[in-house]
């Protein structure tokens, strides 16, 4: 737990496990870790756009998911994600959505 | 004497199946297996009387019997608790040092909250590990439990091990034709005999390829649909192409958060670009820590993934994993140009 805002634990989604014996992450050090965090918020973004939202990562830590108009989601773990995604937007999210495939593929 | 480390995370399988398919019959000729020394057992009662565990005398010191009823629906609280107090008792050595946990669930739960407890909770998931989970499905009364009821699916399609029990009072074409279904709702699990079932089907936790997915798919298979029911399908996606884990994890989240109780099992090895594979598996929401696997299986570097799902369109998921994976390289290819 961080001893100045008190947050506990971090984050250990199975996509970005903290890194330890047997388990595949790319969290094993400092450089590969913020490469990865970059890489991934620049790839949610790319979907979040389509709801006019934006994701951005603070200090390694957590996750600011922000709407057009200022309202903001703060959590600190990537399973959070979406849910927050979709009560902040009012939309869904869901990958099978065909219109979101087609915006997907014309945004490409 | 084994020496364990006493470090490293406990394991806890689940020992699953219906109602009287004889889980508590096999867990008690496993548990005399040297191998399954030091394995606490927790057994959960659907009934008022938990008669049960009193037929597991050898390890009764270690033994807690809970008596609400369905795992899935009333004790994901109390098996938390329960773990929470074995390992206490163990920590100030007030029960005999167990370095793995079988939890015999009831014929009516769903592997998935146990699996997710686990795994969820802030406290067990630095503790303990979910290994194996065995299914026993009973030879005579299988079939019809599989086609009407949705717990024996969700548990034969949760299983990494699945045990026929009684198959003496059945003919030998009803079990090759329980067989054949069960490969159908789920081709990448073992299938045996209780007869022949021995302590390996828990504590084997080799992730070696072939015990990660069936041969079919290791040897060239090009990806394809096999149908238990209209509704619950196994389905493959291969593909030569190297899978960027980054978008791969979004992709994987994103279609469990929306149809995670339609995705009874995931499994793959992909080819993320690095020397060795890495290998996924989930049940339902639930997906594991990716593992780094030792090595390929033979030349193939193909990507392998099988899923099970239920009500759910094949053709629609392999088409989101490509729209999504496609996207993911323009995607590169405009950041790099920007940049």
């Amino acid at each position: 737990m961080c001893s100045l805002c008190g947050i506990l634990g971090c984050d250990d989604h199975w996509s970005s496990a903290v890194a330890r014996d047997g388990v595949y992450s790319r969290n094993g050090d400092r450089l590969s870790r913020r490469r990865e965090a970059a890489h991934r918020e620049h790839m949610v973004n790319c979907i979040l756009a389509l709801r006019r939202l934006r994701l951005a990562d603070w200090r390694g830590r957590a996750y600011v998911l922000s709407t057009a108009t200022g309202k903001v989601r703060i959590f600190d773990s990537l399973s959070h994600l979406w849910p927050e995604a979709e009560a902040l937007s009012g939309g869904s999210f869901d990958p099978l959505d065909p219109e979101l495939l087609a915006r997907l593929q014309a945004q490409s | 004497m084994t020496e364990f480390d006493s470090n490293a995370p406990t394991t806890i399988n689940l020992l699953t199946g219906f109602l009287g398919s004889g889980k508590t019959t096999l867990l008690q000729r496993l548990l005399h297996d040297p191998e399954l020394a030091g394995a606490a057992v927790l057994i959960n009662e659907f009934g008022e009387v938990g008669l049960d565990h009193h037929l597991l005398d050898r390890i009764d010191s270690n033994v807690v019997l809970m008596k609400s009823g369905c795992l899935c629906c009333t004790v994901r609280g109390e098996i938390a608790d329960a773990l929470l107090n074995l390992h206490s008792l163990r920590t100030r050595g007030e029960v005999p040092w167990f370095h793995r946990i079988i939890i015999e669930t009831t014929g009516l739960a769903d592997p998935y909250p146990v699996l997710s407890t686990i795994r969820a909770h802030p406290v067990l998931r630095s503790h303990f590990s979910a290994g194996n989970v065995v299914a026993t499905l009973d030879a005579v009364n299988g079939h019809a439990q599989l086609a009407t009821r949705q717990e024996a699916l969700h548990q034969v399609a949760a299983a990494d091990s699945i045990i026929l029990t009684k198959t003496d009072l059945a003919t030998a074409d009803a079990v090759n034709d329980l067989k054949a279904m069960v490969r159908a709702i789920n081709p990448t699990a073992t299938v045996l005999d209780a007869a022949t079932a021995g302590a390996g089907i828990i504590v084997d936790l080799s992730l070696a390829p072939e015990r990660l997915l069936p041969a079919e798919f290791l040897s060239g298979s090009q990806g394809g649909i096999s149908a238990h029911t209209q509704s619950v399908q196994s389905f493959s996606i291969v593909t030569d192409r190297e899978i960027d884990w980054t978008v791969f994890g979004i992709w994987l989240t994103m279609l469990l958060h929306k149809h995670g109780d339609k995705v009874l099992r995931v499994k793959g090895i992909l080819n993320i670009g690095e020397a060795k594979p890495v290998a996924v598996h989930g049940v339902q929401r639930l997906v594991h820590p990716p593992v780094h696997m030792s090595g390929w299986p033979d030349g193939d570097r193909r990507s392998k993934l099988v899923f099970i799902m239920q009500d759910l369109d094949p053709a629609l998921v392999r088409r989101s994993f490509e729209v999504f994976h496609a996207g993911s390289r323009a995607s590169e290819m405009q950041a790099v140009a920007i940049g």
